[in-house]
């Protein structure tokens, strides 16, 4: 057995003080294979040692709240004894090296998270972000990521059979270096089907079923903890290969097992496989877990106990059977054409041993691996931040040109290149899919349907941690009120550089703090998530970039629509023009896309006029008192107005405002808490608005084939919808295409 | 009528096919499991859409050798109504009870949406209730629906008026815009749009019923009994 060195120690991420921890706890010094164990529980993936102390100060209870973090996945109760399961995970590191798997494999994973909970997964969203696709330098490769991500969600999602029904796609430089792939799941089951990750019941079963493991993924987890460098790419053979028919099998296969009555705990082998199955359950049971890796099934030959605790080969999953009844499990496995055999058994005595043939390689307490990991009180400082905040001077030559620009950018176009790739309607419960303001998914045998949103924005962000991720919130909460749902439960993706920088830290803390204060006041509680630490290229840190998927439900009906559908209708503005000032335009798209910049701070939020605006659209959907609602977002009331017009009618609008702002901000600026209505009863508009004390204004109506913006006299905004709405539609494409040929 | 669907491991369209006919259109279906050697008393069969076998190899090209296919073809000979949506439309030439073949779409992407097709023929058991030539939106989401055949092939499908559906934009590169084929006999179709995917207003469309009531001959008017 090769000797353990500084070099050895450092090879595995861990610090001398981390290694004298280990040995303090063993009362001995390690093996190699209890290192190898070690580095991986303990890697920043696995732990959160630097997010830890901080991720407490999320909310994390409601009544709805059945399971928070701590599982595989927060589980949410909707009513009528149905319950919800769902997460967000980030496989931003794997994506930058292989594309395609990199993406694909991360779909499985959280795939897993959620069927191992009892649910069966009804829908997945996905946020990624990549460098931008023009640039003359960096542009190719930028797309060619994301050519392998989407086909790489595609390829997983379509096959699996889970539809792929929202989500987000930008494009910032600061991803260069560093694509951002947070993938989202939401399963389905009922409250007495509902399976947790314990290994309960001194003597039963651990059984292994699925896939058989290879030498793929060995240090995945650590390599996630760990910054980007030359040498990243020889880290190839760190990233898995997805079989997205396995995992269909696996799911079936574990459903029907489950029914079976015999499996008491389960959980899937995610980051750190083996290892992290067995001392988790373990440890949430207060149990031991003894395994002898010559059960395990194995696809290669010579394998050392090191490698099969350490390897990430995907669809594959850790169970406890009840002693006595395994023939049960193993029968529908059988039926699946999937491997389940019994590999070890649950002990009294807390220790995860590992045996190969009889002979122990490895002997670690669960509690030490799964809950004694390193916690870090990193310092920390004041955000990094490289924006200047004084605004430059803002002057449009031509605002239709400006509005143009912004319409066939990458953040703003339709998306529909990447989600038509994707099945967004397999198991016929999509009521609004890919491109709606959020997605809903009904619930078939019930009432109910769940509408669910992804939002994000690191230039926010960047430019202020704490007050970009309270937008987000009250953003991605805005998505779900425009369908008429009730937000209830949030998890969240927390993307962020190297947190050993205090200045990186400072953004991680501020963030937190500000998903805590917005998710407490919308009553939208954290149920679990995951942080993606060391996005950094070369130094180079990406844009703080917290993710955030919230949930809610409503009654199942035919959904608003988000565009006109009929000219000749009044067109209202709920929640008011807002305010912003120049400092507050250089966080929004028109900074970004027109001029190029980002400085001051982002747009101001009044979370409690928010919380208004968003109960009066609730209101006004569900009693039908509107004919389409559409959410102010990126690009502004021009870019919202737009879009509204972009629907199968072709309807525009005629607008008329009446406001001191300069026209830049008038209409671009990216202010909170506004929402755009075409109605057929604006005094049922007015009733609820003023009811709720929000500012309502009739600014137009809506007429066919044209969209005009005047500010009193003054003609700002001109143009046929068919000419905007072909911008529109093809600018992605064009992006891709176009640069590929040059 | 008892309708039963087959399930392939990989099959992900099943429930939808399933749910389509109970629900939508109130008539009783079951599923058989691939290694069934017999179909049971089933009045009709749908070959559903998915991956079946986890289609690494050709799509289909393991699925006809399954014990269950077996049946098919046997129940298809004895003038057995089937349907094969999508996946099913391929095992359906993979096993040799419709003729061509299915490759990969023209642009090489998997593609998901809505299009616009023609009825083609309605001298069907699949279209007898639609009317001559209608036009209708059915969602598609394949990334192998480009159908080929050889001239000789293509002259005869459409003299024998066996071509039952036309795209009218053409989303995959299949030749003469064929969505949709009958067999010799009429009585086995391969589709590569989803039907059940369009037979309930609240997921956005009941164009499909247009097929699935005439599959099943069942009125028209079920559409207004959509749940």
């Amino acid at each position: 057995m090769s000797a353990i060195t500084p070099e050895v120690i450092a090879a595995h991420q861990l610090t001398a003080p981390e290694y004298e921890k280990i040995v303090s706890l063993l009362g001995r010094e390690p093996t190699m294979t209890e290192l190898g164990i070690f580095s991986v529980m303990w890697s920043e993936h696995c732990s959160y040692k630097s997010s830890r102390v901080h991720l407490k100060k999320l909310p994390t209870e409601s009544k709805r709240v059945l399971q928070g973090p701590g599982e595989n996945a927060g589980i949410i109760d909707i009513g009528d004894g149905i319950a919800i399961a769902f997460k967000i995970e980030s496989h931003n590191h794997p994506s930058f090296i292989e594309p395609f798997q990199g993406a694909a494999t991360g779909v499985g994973g959280i795939l897993r998270d959620i069927f191992t909970m009892g649910a069966r997964p009804i829908a997945v969203m996905d946020s990624i972000r990549f460098g931008k696709l023009d640039d003359e330098k960096t542009g190719p490769r930028n797309r060619r990521i994301l050519e392998g991500v989407v086909s790489g969600i595609a390829h997983y999602g379509n096959c699996f059979g889970v539809p792929t029904v929202g989500g987000e796609c930008v494009f910032e430089e600061s991803y260069d270096g560093n694509p951002l792939v947070n993938v989202f799941a939401l399963g389905v089951a009922r409250h007495d089907e509902i399976f947790y990750g314990k290994a309960s019941g001194i003597g039963n079963p651990v059984i292994y079923v699925g896939a058989k493991t290879g030498r793929d993924g060995i240090h995945g987890a650590s390599m996630a903890s760990a910054e980007f460098t030359e040498e990243s790419k020889q880290k190839r053979p760190n990233v898995q290969v997805g079989d997205p028919f396995l995992e269909k099998l696996l799911l079936e296969a574990c459903l029907e097992a489950m029914q079976t009555g015999a499996i008491v705990g389960i959980q899937d082998m995610g980051a750190a496989g083996l290892t992290s199955s067995t001392c988790e359950m373990g440890s949430r049971a207060g149990t031991g877990v003894e395994i002898d890796l010559q059960y395990v099934p194995q696809r290669e030959t010579g394998m050392t106990p090191y490698e099969m605790m350490l390897s990430e080969s995907q669809e594959r999953m850790l169970l406890v059977a009840q002693s006595g009844r395994e023939h049960e499990v193993f029968a529908v496995f059988k039926k699946w054409g999937l491997d389940a055999v019994q590999i070890g058994v649950v002990t009294g005595d807390g220790m995860l041993r590992v045996k190969d043939h009889g002979e122990v390689f490895a002997e670690i307490p669960n509690r030490a691996l799964a809950d004694e990991a390193p916690r870090y009180h990193r310092p920390y400082t004041k955000p990094l931040r490289l924006a200047p905040l004084q605004a430059p001077r803002v002057a449009s030559k031509n605002l239709t040109a400006d509005l143009k620009a912004l319409l066939s950018s990458g953040d703003i176009c339709s998306k529909q290149w990447v989600w038509q790739q994707y099945d967004y309607q397999v198991r016929t419960n999509t009521l609004a899919g890919p491109g709606s303001d959020a997605a809903i998914v009904r619930i078939k045998g019930t009432n109910i349907s769940i509408a669910m949103a992804l939002d994000g924005n690191g230039r926010y962000c960047a430019l202020d941690p704490r007050e970009g991720t309270k937008l987000i919130v009250a953003e991605c909460c805005r998505n779900l009120s425009t369908m008429g749902a009730l937000p209830i439960a949030t998890t969240n993706n927390l993307n962020f550089g190297n947190p050993e920088r205090p200045e990186i830290m400072a953004q991680i803390v501020e963030s937190i703090e500000g998903l805590a204060e917005a998710c407490r006041f919308f009553d939208v509680p954290v149920t679990g998530g995951n942080v993606s630490l060391y996005n950094e290229t070369l130094g180079s840190p990406i844009f703080p970039t917290p993710v955030v998927g919230i949930v809610g439900t409503l009654e199942t009906a035919p959904p608003i629509a988000n565009v006109f559908g009929q000219a000749g209708l009044p067109v209202i503005l709920l929640g008011g023009l807002g305010d912003a000032d120049w400092k507050q335009l250089g966080g929004t798209q028109y900074a970004k896309v027109v001029l190029n910049s980002l400085w001051g701070t982002p747009p101001k939020l009044d979370m409690d006029y928010e919380k208004r605006v968003q109960a009066t659209v609730r209101e006004l959907v569900r009693d039908r008192a509107v004919e389409s609602a559409h959410d102010i977002g990126d690009g502004g009331l021009a870019v919202a107005l737009a879009e509204s017009c972009f629907g199968p009618a072709g309807v525009g609008a005629d607008i008329t405002l009446d406001a001191e702002l300069a026209p830049e901000l008038l209409l671009f600026h990216e202010g909170p808490s506004r929402i755009l209505l075409s109605t057929s009863s604006s005094e049922r508009v007015f009733a609820a608005a003023g009811k709720n004390n929000v500012q309502a204004l009739q600014i137009g109506v809506t007429l066919e084939a044209r969209v005009a913006i005047r500010n009193r006299n003054e003609i700002l905004i001109d143009s046929r919808v068919a000419e905007l709405k072909d911008l529109w539609t093809n600018a992605l494409e064009h992006l891709l295409r176009n640069l590929v040929l040059v | 009528m008892k309708v039963g669907i087959v399930v392939f491991p990989g099959s992900n369209c099943d429930h939808d096919a399933w749910y389509a006919i109970s629900a939508n259109l109130h008539q009783r279906a079951e599923f058989i499991w691939h290694e069934s050697a017999s179909l049971g008393d089933v009045d009709a069969v749908i070959l559903p859409g998915g991956f079946s076998y986890g289609d690494y190899l050709r799509c289909g090209a393991i699925a006809k050798f399954s014990p269950v296919m077996r049946a098919v073809k046997n129940f298809a000979h004895d003038g057995g109504l089937v349907l094969g949506i999508c996946n099913g439309f391929q095992v359906l030439t993979e096993a040799g009870l419709l003729p061509g073949a299915l490759v990969r779409n023209a642009n090489l992407k998997f593609v998901c949406r809505s299009v616009p097709l023609q009825i083609a023929t309605v001298d069907s058991p699949f279209t007898h209730r639609a009317a001559p030539g209608e036009r209708i939106h059915l969602p598609i989401a394949h990334g192998e629906g480009c159908y080929i055949a050889d001239e000789n092939t293509l002259d005869r499908l459409e003299a024998e008026d066996r071509v039952v559906l036309r795209y009218l934009d053409n989303p995959n590169g299949s030749l003469r815009d064929i969505a949709g084929i009958l067999s010799a006999e009429r009585n086995v179709m391969g589709m590569m749009p989803h039907p059940e995917r369009a037979a309930d207003p609240l997921v956005g469309s009941t164009d499909g019923l247009a097929i699935l009531s005439s599959f099943l001959d069942v009125p028209v008017k079920a559409q207004a009994l959509a749940s």
